[in-house]
């Protein structure tokens, strides 16, 4: 691109906000341009130059990052506009001004920080783990075929990023989908050998309200998820799983 | 009967099992950390994780393993913790099994295994090539797990500032600041483990997270916890180098049959793939015929220094070599690898299936940390325990690859149980701990941060302050160190050190404020560079990851001992104590040859 040759400048804009309850405001900073900076590289020359591109003293911008190789979650951020990690958004790839904010579908901290705990409480509540009876040693762990560990393996290389929420239109105010990513965690918890018996109280916590029916299948989560996680796949595999469970209920209710 | 109180810090693969097993023994376990531990530093663990299983017909056996880490740590790991951490291996991949780990699998249905640096044998256990995290995120399963069970309660975006130690010199618990409100709190503890990780951020670049600093380890030293081997610091082969951090290219790509090259040409301008094999340099084959492209890390760190800066045979235009894996089949690079080849091709922006990857060494670890005793984790002062890559136990003067998700695994192992016995055992439990202890501990932590906060004439940026002290690091104690080089590192960071004290916060607010954390991790970096440069001058050898070309040979006779460094009336003070050999004799490492 032809503003971004070694030597020039580029300028961020970014929506900051000190806390929760004050005002908005947005602020623009002209950066120097190096080869294969990203988004983090951005934010630390901020930090080390905290001046608006007006000359306005201001304060280094608070947001989160910490593997800086897309494999922790931490600094997703909307990126002119699209919810994605500022770890793996490179300068060079993106439109300028290039434009950075909070995720909004999660409580605002400060600035580009948001709060995502939602995410870790639902994983409690939808119980993914696999219920081991204690760490003394008990021998050898289930055998798994390798087409299992391969369906399996992409499903748990989700980062918890919460891209796939911020994307969804059924993650609103009036509705409190529990999103893809946890639908997706599910159906990982569910396939291993041990974790499958214990399915039934995983695909209890997705009927009712903020449940696999509140997916209205607009597929946006899979196009945004940054590990490539066929969430679609995952969403119509726990759907069945619920259709499955909910109809032995009724039959067992009607004993 | 009392119950007692036990605090972990830190929410890596040490701290999360050290959490599980303190809750397992019927404890109730506060578990702090700064980031959410779904996001700790063990998640970029890549290739795999060591265990002697031997799946694979080779012979192998867990004393094999203690004797390729011994080896590979040129005989400055304490032998018994060591061989103990191996024979427990084998049970802890199984465990990890038995939690869900998505390992690779062979077609019968068992745990695969592939090659790792300094071992001839297939011992390394795998979830592609994520394996950190697949594992973190197993023992972040079992923690929500005991949380939902109110066996555990976590705390995290809480970053710990100091220990809270009586008139006894015991440690009655753990002062922390919100990262949030910025609030700064005392909390009880009848005994506290810390798991707080590595300290790349000192290096300023380097493999490391963000939250990698070092801070709470030096936090305790500077309170009277000893700090041993800090000159032992891994710099690893592979990684691309990078202006925010250097991204690693995990070994496990030359366990699966990758290798390491540069043009015969020097200044050969063809691109990689089109350098016909007869005009290519396998250098590590060529010097390691037995070993190869997995030779230990600092054999093969200092290979491509020779090659890059002695020979002149970089590539052009940068000092880099060629890691290429282009020749391996398409479809067995995405079972195995995809994780870090993924990484290169978003980051670089080149596919390394189709093109070798360049690469450069990089700061990775840190064998040194805090000093703790042979049996139990524990460290000098009473209540205190440390597990995982802040303490020094396990991998000598040289780690081999694969072996830190393991030690983590069996130090977390080890300390939950010593600190749930010791907190069993005490006399004074910490609620007869009056409370004018807590409280002076907590207003000397809240005078650092208004004095920061209030200091309105400093001039002093903290980022800057911290990429000077990472390119003096970087340059001077890592790959080849030389005593005046040492030296000018001291006075820089005397120099540093007085211009920090006339840093300007620039952010003086009291939310989220992220700049006052980082000043205060950023004051703790800089102690402990001092104290990892002050090891690096003292040692007169060459042992492991410490090369020193005026000193080139390893000198038992004289330097066969742990560096203990402790801070007396604000003073770093070095004492030497000798390492226990007792179970495997001394030899010569060599690995041009079959040891």
């Amino acid at each position: 691109m032809a503003d971004t040759q070694a030597g020039s400048t580029f300028i961020v804009r970014i929506k900051r906000q000190q806390r929760p309850d004050e005002a908005v405001r947005w602020e623009e900073y002209e950066l120097r341009y190096r080869p294969h900076m990203n988004v983090i590289q951005c934010l630390r020359d901020i930090a080390e130059k905290p001046y608006t591109r007006e000359g306005k003293e201001s304060t280094p911008v608070s947001y989160d990052a910490n593997c800086l190789e897309e494999v922790c979650g931490a600094c997703a951020m909307l990126i002119n506009g699209e919810p994605r990690q500022a770890c793996s958004a490179l300068v060079d790839n993106l439109a300028k001004p290039i434009r950075l904010e909070p995720l909004t579908k999660f409580p605002l901290v400060r600035d580009l920080v948001v709060d995502r705990d939602f995410m870790f409480e639902s994983l409690k509540r939808t119980k993914c783990w696999i219920p081991i009876d204690g760490t003394y040693a008990l021998g050898e762990g289930p055998r798994m075929s390798p087409a299992i560990q391969e369906v399996g393996y992409p499903l748990s290389r989700c980062i918890t990023c919460g891209n796939c929420l911020e994307i969804c239109p059924r993650v609103n105010e009036h509705s409190h989908f529990v999103g893809a990513a946890i639908v997706s965690q599910v159906r990982l918890f569910n396939l291993h050998p041990t974790g499958a018996m214990h399915a039934a109280g995983r695909l209890e916590a997705l009927m009712g309200p903020g449940g696999i029916e509140d997916c209205d299948n607009a597929q946006n989560c899979v196009k945004i998820c940054p590990k490539g996680i066929p969430l679609t796949e995952s969403l119509a595999a726990v759907n069945g799983q619920v259709i499955v469970h909910a109809i032995k209920n009724w039959f067992q209710g009607h004993d | 009967m009392r119950h007692p109180k036990i605090i972990v810090v830190g929410g890596g693969l040490a701290g999360l099992m050290a959490t599980i097993r303190v809750a397992e023994h019927g404890v109730r376990a506060e578990l702090f950390s700064i980031v959410p531990v779904k996001r700790s530093h063990s998640v970029c663990a890549q290739g795999g994780i060591n265990a002697a299983k031997n799946l694979k017909g080779e012979g192998d056996s867990t004393w094999k393993h203690f004797d390729d880490t011994i080896y590979g740590g040129d005989f400055l790991a304490n032998q018994p913790l060591v061989k103990g951490m191996c024979e427990a291996a084998p049970a802890i991949i199984d465990l990890l099994d038995r939690m869900g780990v998505m390992f690779n699998r062979t077609p019968e249905g068992l745990l695969d295994f592939r090659r790792f640096g300094g071992t001839l044998y297939h011992r390394t256990a795998f979830a592609g090539a994520t394996t950190g995290q697949q594992l973190l995120y197993a023992l972040d399963e079992q923690v929500r797990r005991a949380e939902s069970e109110d066996k555990v309660k976590k705390f995290e975006g809480w970053t710990f500032l100091s220990a809270v130690i009586d008139d006894q010199g015991i440690s009655r618990g753990i002062s922390a600041m919100n990262l949030k409100t910025m609030e700064i709190k005392t909390f009880p503890a009848d005994a506290v483990i810390f798991a707080t990780g590595g300290n790349g951020a000192i290096f300023g670049r380097s493999t490391n997270s963000v939250v990698c600093t070092g801070s709470a380890q030096s936090a305790l030293f500077q309170q009277g916890v000893w700090y041993a081997n800090g000159e032992f610091i891994q710099v690893h082969p592979t990684a691309i180098p990078g202006e925010d951090k250097c991204r690693l290219m995990s070994e496990s790509a030359r366990g699966e049959g990758g290798r390491v090259w540069v043009p015969k040409q020097p200044g050969d301008k063809r691109g990689g793939k089109d350098i016909p094999e007869s005009e290519r340099f396998y250098f590590l084959e060529e010097w390691y015929p037995k070993y190869g492209n997995l030779v230990p890390r600092d054999v093969a760190t200092r290979a491509i220094h020779k090659v890059v800066f002695e020979m002149k045979m970089g590539l052009p235009g940068e000092p880099a070599v060629y890691l290429d894996v282009s020749h391996i089949p398409a479809d067995v690079l995405d079972k195995k690898l995809e994780g870090i080849l993924e990484i290169y091709e978003k980051f670089v922006g080149v596919d390394p299936r189709k093109e070798p990857m360049k690469v450069f060494p990089a700061m990775h670890y840190t064998m040194g940390g805090l000093w703790v005793d042979n049996e139990n984790q524990a460290t000098n002062v009473p209540g205190i325990y440390a597990a995982g890559e802040c303490e020094y136990q396990y991998h000598g003067a040289n780690r081999l690859g694969a072996n830190s998700l393991v030690s983590c695994i069996y130090g977390g192992m080890l300390a939950g149980p010593a600190a749930v016995r010791y907190a069993h055992n005490l006399e004074q439990g910490v609620e007869n701990t009056p409370a004018s202890v807590f409280e002076r501990e907590r207003v000397r932590q809240q005078d650092i941060n208004d004095a920061l906060l209030n200091q309105h004439q400093g001039t002093e940026n903290p980022i800057a302050i911290w990429r000077e002290m990472g390119d003096v690091m970087t340059e001077n104690v890592t790959v080849i160190r030389y005593n005046a080089n040492l030296q000018k590192t001291l006075v820089k960071l005397d120099e540093l050190g007085d211009r920090f004290r006339r840093i300007n916060l620039q952010d003086r607010t009291q939310w989220a404020n992220q700049t006052l954390n980082f000043v205060r991790e950023l004051g703790n970096m800089l102690v402990l560079a001092k104290v990892i440069t002050l090891g690096a001058l003292a040692r007169n050898e060459t042992r492991g990851a410490h090369y020193k070309p005026e000193f080139p040979n390893r000198d038992d006779a004289n330097w066969l001992k742990t560096t203990k460094a402790s801070f007396v009336r604000g003073e770093i003070k070095l004492d030497f104590e000798p390492v226990d050999t007792s179970l495997l004799p001394l030899r010569e490492r060599k690995y041009t040859a079959t040891k």
